[in-house]
């Protein structure tokens, strides 16, 4: 036992002391959050400056339409198709005349092709500016109508769930949603890493012909068995660095927001959304009202259950996983290409499981969903993909069980046989292993 | 003298050859042993059941005394294999007390030896080098320091020359030598037969998995020869003939007879006296293990080990 517990100093030690491995743990979330970032602000900002001259024959648009950040609608006199490019305009539109309620087609000519982000930002402000007219028309006014409508917009679905006991339970589908999706991400991604670390580092050990200093020293399956452990603690080590980092910069941003609003956030949270002396939630200054609201959907999640299952089925993934590496690894010699072909049957149930968990986490209840929430290859992402819908709503108590279970007799499993074959493949040189030797050394009394 | 290791009727079979065929052989305390044979013989099977990392198929390990058991004989054992390794990354002094620790000994000795050992072979200020910095000279003597640290019984030493340049061969083998000397056994392995005949006192030669010589060198060497004698004279021979001896070879004043069947050296001795020669030496040529090793394995056609049936 001690020599194991050196081993996985060695292997834990080493990998965690060192430059790298602090600049990835620090780096991967801000990267991950600039990536995001990146990406919506790429899509959003798409600066397509429209200088539109609007030829308007109902004569009511003028002074109604309004323009956005990039689009301005101009009406100028003497303008038509044939001379808006040279004064100047980059489009043109012919508004014509309209009947009753008919659905009209208005024409926009344009140098460039309009983006499709444009089209409908501005067939929305035309159509906004039609509605105006005819309510105007109707008699109604505008700023009526606009207060009247942020007083409803106040009704909003609570959905709740039957629970066991007298309440039923708060859920929110778009919470969950990304619980679910983001910790079987999480998950597939962190069994990838240290699942090919610990495969590396096995055969470091066999092509740096270290495996036979070793062995002299200490059984396979002590060597085995520390470096897998050792290579998770890293894992977890990474994983406990994140949640503070991320807990940090959530403490940090607190810091950023006002003071008013954050009192506003306060009495909101003391009355439950409902400010006393008959006032409403639109008296809140509308960033209080964000931040409320996303405190609130945010605790509706039960974070104990969450974060102690994710615990427990990363490690059970990696467990399970990491051990098949381990026997890949011992087995493949100089070509490292043969480390290609071997791994596939491992990476391919990860992969089909990724996919699994996507269906899922959309529809949490569907048979395949549930068995490959049970089926050890698979529990891990979808599982959790389930778990984030409520338990036990969604995910009765003896289907966790059951999944909790056969993923520990699993990992005992994997580790068992692939014991067997790391102990015979890391000492074996020049021959290159074929599969059946691979099921006789397994299935072979030691 | 006992013996510190006994080997009885040791096989194991390899699903393409039997790698070791029955062996049995016993090794003294404090002796120097050569294990010997060609590629493919069986050696690095025979020492991988010496130290553990294999189960014999059948037979039995005697151990200083008592039946080998592996986890707790370990520490009295230092196996340097033929493939070098170490853990390419890793500092040396860290890799050092990391072997050492896995032997058993603890954080504190570890140190001190490890300290001991480096002043020895003159690589005190490597301690914080990496291995991947390190020449190949350079990482066979670390290699040498993590096998023998922990003051082993028995230490194996599979081809522990190869790649050295003659300085740092001969700082090993004086080495070998003190620890002979200071009461640990040496299990040496190699082809290198010119070493063995330096080195070793008691031999083993195997062959296609059985063993084919057991003995010490000097009777080995009796148990081989050829009655060869070299003879220096002061003036070159001229017309020699005799029944007692047959000429091997001709080198101006020096010559190589064979003694022939049913005569002695004295009568050769006394043909070159009666014919007036002034003999300036005369002295038995004995086999080289390195003849012996190719006469024993040639004719076996040894060189391409076929595989066999099991």
């Amino acid at each position: 036992m001690n020599k194991i517990s050196l081993i996985i100093q060695r292997e834990y030690l080493s990998r965690v002391m060192n430059k790298r491995f602090l600049l990835t743990t620090l780096l991967m979330p801000i990267l991950m959050v600039g990536f995001f970032a990146g990406a919506t602000f790429i899509s959003i900002s798409g600066k397509d400056e429209h200088k539109i001259a609007v030829v308007d024959n109902n004569g009511f648009f003028k002074g109604n339409l309004q323009d956005t950040k990039d689009i301005h609608f101009k009406f100028p006199e003497n303008v038509d198709t044939t001379n808006y490019l040279q004064k100047g305009y980059t489009d043109i539109i012919i508004i014509p005349k309209f009947e009753g309620t008919t659905k009209t087609n208005y024409i926009i000519r344009s140098k460039k092709r309009i983006s499709i982000g444009s089209e409908d930002k501005i067939s929305d402000r035309i159509n906004a500016a039609i509605e105006d007219k005819l309510l105007q028309d109707a008699g109604i006014n505008r700023g009526e109508l606009d207060s009247i409508r942020s007083k409803s917009r106040f009704a909003e679905l609570k959905s709740l769930e039957e629970g066991t006991g007298e309440n039923a339970k708060e859920s929110n589908a778009a919470l969950s949603y990304g619980i679910g999706f983001g910790s079987g991400m999480l998950i597939y991604i962190t069994m990838f890493i240290y699942g090919a670390m610990v495969m590396r580092g096995v055969m470091e050990e066999k092509t740096n012909r270290i495996a036979e200093v070793m062995i002299s020293s200490v059984k396979p399956f002590q060597l085995m068995l520390g470096k897998i452990i050792g290579i998770g603690a890293v894992g977890l080590t990474q994983f406990f660095m994140w949640i503070v980092l991320i807990l940090g910069l959530i403490v940090a941003a607190q810091f950023f927001i006002p003071h008013d609003v954050m009192q506003q956030v306060n009495t909101l949270q003391q009355y439950n959304g409902q400010l006393p002396s008959g006032g409403n939630m639109a008296q809140a200054g509308e960033a209080a009202q964000k931040i409320y609201k996303l405190q609130h959907t945010m605790s509706t999640a039960n974070w104990p259950l969450i974060i102690g299952c994710f615990i427990f089925y990363f490690l059970g993934g990696y467990l399970f996983y990491s051990s098949l590496f381990a026997a890949v690894g011992s087995v493949v010699n100089e070509d490292p290409q043969d480390a290609q072909s071997l791994m596939l049957p491992i990476t391919m149930p990860i992969i089909f499981s990724f996919i699994i968990m996507t269906n899922a986490v959309q529809d949490p209840s569907t048979s395949i969903a549930t068995w490959a929430s049970i089926i050890p290859f698979s529990s891990p992402m979808v599982m959790m993909a389930r778990i984030a819908y409520g338990v036990p709503g969604t995910v009765p108590y003896w289907q966790l069980a059951a999944s909790m279970i056969s993923l520990i007799l699993g990992f005992l499993l994997t580790t068992w046989l692939s014991a067997k074959i790391y102990r015979t493949g890391i000492l074996m040189y020049g021959k290159k292993v074929t599969w059946k030797e691979l099921g006789k050394w397994a299935f072979r009394k030691s | 003298m006992s013996a510190i290791l006994e080997l009885e009727n040791l096989t194991k079979y390899y699903a393409t050859q039997k790698a070791v065929d029955d062996i049995s052989f016993s090794i003294e305390k404090g002796s120097i042993f050569g294990l010997l044979g060609p590629n493919g013989a069986g050696k690095t099977t025979l020492l991988r059941m010496i130290t553990g990392i294999f189960y014999p198929d059948s037979g039995h390990i005697q151990f200083d005394g008592r039946a080998f058991n592996p986890t707790e004989d370990i520490i009295k054992i230092g196996y340097m294999p033929e493939e070098r390794g170490l853990y390419k990354k890793m500092k040396i002094g860290e890799q050092a007390l990391y072997l050492a620790q896995l032997k058993g000994l603890s954080k504190s000795e570890s140190l001190e030896k490890i300290k001991f050992w480096f002043k020895r072979l003159e690589m005190e200020t490597w301690w914080n080098k990496k291995v991947e910095d390190l020449s190949k000279g350079m990482s066979q003597k670390l290699q040498f320091v993590t096998t023998v640290l922990h003051e082993p019984k028995l230490i194996i030493l599979d081809e522990p020359f190869s790649g050295l340049d003659p300085l740092n061969a001969n700082l090993i083998k004086d080495e070998i030598f003190g620890l002979a000397q200071r009461g640990s056994t040496v299990i040496f392995s190699t082809h290198r037969m010119e070493q063995v005949e330096e080195i070793c006192d008691h031999i083993v030669l195997v062959n296609l998995g059985k063993k084919v010589l057991d003995g010490s060198v000097q009777d080995i060497k009796q148990q081989f020869k050829e009655n060869k004698f070299s003879i220096q004279l002061s003036t070159p021979s001229i017309e020699l003939f005799s029944q007692a001896f047959t000429i091997v070879e001709i080198k101006d004043k020096e010559l190589i007879v064979k003694i022939n069947e049913g005569y002695k050296s004295n009568d050769v001795l006394s043909y070159f006296l009666n014919a007036n020669y002034t003999i300036e030496s005369f002295q038995e040529i004995l086999p080289s293990l390195n003849e012996i090793f190719i006469s024993l394995v040639e004719s076996t056609h040894a060189t391409t080990r076929a595989f066999q049936k099991v």
